[in-house]
């Protein structure tokens, strides 16, 4: 027990602000996600077969992808690809970016992947009558998304993205081979300095359970909020 | 683009996909056995084996692969009992470690698909079968178990999918996999773009046979 103490004797600590830091970047990745994804369900649910092309290209090679092929592309990529837009803008200079920017990208475009299916489910499966209403009534395009389909949408939605959400947890632990200092990667630190990896690694394994332990808690309250009146 | 470079790495990225192949293979094999031995402890009646059983599927469902195989790789050998015993010939080897990881995962996953199956078996198939005075051995291999395979079927391929993306992680125990391979050629040469695409297509090519494969079976197997 002595191993997890706080302070400069035990790794209490450090594994305490890792695990706040996978949570930082599942986040991220997860807000990134929905930001793909509000892009890619509207190009997916158009009647243009060019967008659909499009949408449909990108969810098919990323969910047939490994992430960790993923994680590369952007690791190793990444740099390159802002320098070469940069030099467009005639800024030659060498430009790193920070392992939590890439890591959170390639997950959020992973789990935008994810979650622009379950939108497209969702949105599918609202009654036809709704959109119907909503015209006849007169109302205007946003109001009739932001009032009438978001939240209907967002009930139908909830149990699949909470399944998202725990995907996008679990593949955090990938970016560890980065570099980027959360459970996984400090676990390893620890594990290497003490000798001592299975005792790390299990409690590694036990941070993410209580994680998905609370979000899941957390999902159900939101079911019940969002399943008013149903 | 380096066309060249592609090229050239096409072949070494082949003969890696076989390790990849064959990690896939001996893991869904061993994993399909877990699942049903497990999918069928979720169902006792008992409260300790069905606890047990849904102890495993949780903790193998909520946490990540990579902690998995960190743990049987670099955390097992720790124990010096295992490390004496004939088990170390093969905790030792990081591709039997790999494919302990990947069939416990996948047995905890496969094992949920298949207990959601058995259980949303109409009543009635079971009641039919009693009626006509088939014995309960009977009910379960010939007419539960058949119409659970049929049922699993949409689901277990998602699994084999998710499954042959999981062994990209054999790489972080240094076995030389698809993913291995194009990270090895990424660091040498500074191309990610060209290997991805090259690494990438194989994979997606994987998948598409995977997915028409489980298409067939659907099919083939539907009533």
């Amino acid at each position: 027990m002595s191993l997890l103490s706080f302070g400069n004797s035990g790794w209490g600590d450090e594994l305490f602000f890792a695990t706040l830091m996978t949570l930082a970047v599942s986040l991220t990745a997860m807000i990134i996600g929905f930001i793909f994804a509000l892009i890619f369900t509207p190009l997916k649910l158009s009647k243009i077969r060019f967008l659909n092309i499009i949408a449909n290209s990108y969810t098919t090679v990323i969910r047939g992808v490994p992430e960790l092929l993923v994680i590369y592309l952007f690791f190793f990529g990444g740099s390159g690809a802002v320098m070469f837009v940069a030099s467009i803008f005639g800024y030659n200079e060498y430009i790193e970016i920070n392992a939590f920017i890439t890591g959170s990208f390639a997950i959020g475009i992973i789990s935008g992947a994810y979650s622009t299916e379950v939108f497209r489910g969702a949105i599918q499966s609202i009654d036809k009558g709704q959109f119907e209403a909503s015209q006849v009534l007169g109302l205007k395009k946003p109001i009739h998304f932001l009032k009438v389909i978001l939240p209907q949408m967002l009930r139908l939605a909830i149990p699949n993205l909470s399944n998202v959400w725990q995907i996008t947890l679990k593949d955090t632990s990938l970016i560890s081979v980065t570099g980027l200092v959360e459970i996984m990667r400090q676990s390893y630190i620890a594990a290497g300095s003490t000798r001592d990896p299975l005792f790390f690694y299990s409690f590694a394994a036990l941070l993410y359970l209580l994680l998905t332990f609370l979000s899941m808690k957390l999902v159900n309250k939101l079911e019940i909020k969002y399943n008013r009146g149903f | 683009m380096d066309f060249d470079l592609m090229l050239n790495s096409f072949p070494k990225l082949l003969n890696a996909t076989l390790i990849t192949l064959k990690l896939l293979s001996l893991s869904l094999i061993i994993g399909l056995f877990l699942g049903f031995c497990f999918a069928i402890l979720r169902l006792s009646k008992n409260i300790f084996i069905n606890r047990f059983a849904y102890g495993y599927s949780y903790l193998f469902r909520g946490t990540p692969l990579l902690v998995q195989i960190f743990i049987i790789y670099f955390g097992l050998g720790q124990i010096e009992f295992l490390r004496s015993s004939f088990l170390w010939v093969i905790l030792k080897e990081p591709y039997w470690c790999a494919i302990i990881a990947f069939s416990l995962n996948t047995g905890a996953y496969t094992s949920e698909i298949i207990r959601s199956a058995l259980q949303t078996i109409k009543p009635g198939f079971i009641e039919a079968g009693k009626s006509l005075g088939l014995s309960n051995k009977i009910i379960f291999f010939k007419i539960q178990i058949p119409i659970a395979i049929r049922q699993s079927l949409p689901a277990y391929g998602n699994e084999i999918i998710l499954m042959l993306k999981g062994t990209s992680l054999a790489s972080t125990v240094t076995l030389m996999d698809l993913t291995g391979v194009a990270k090895y050629i990424i660091s040498t040469t500074f191309k990610p773009v060209e290997v991805f695409i090259v690494a990438g297509s194989i994979y997606l090519f994987l998948t598409f046979l995977i997915h028409n494969l489980i298409k067939f079976l659907e099919k083939k197997y539907s009533y």
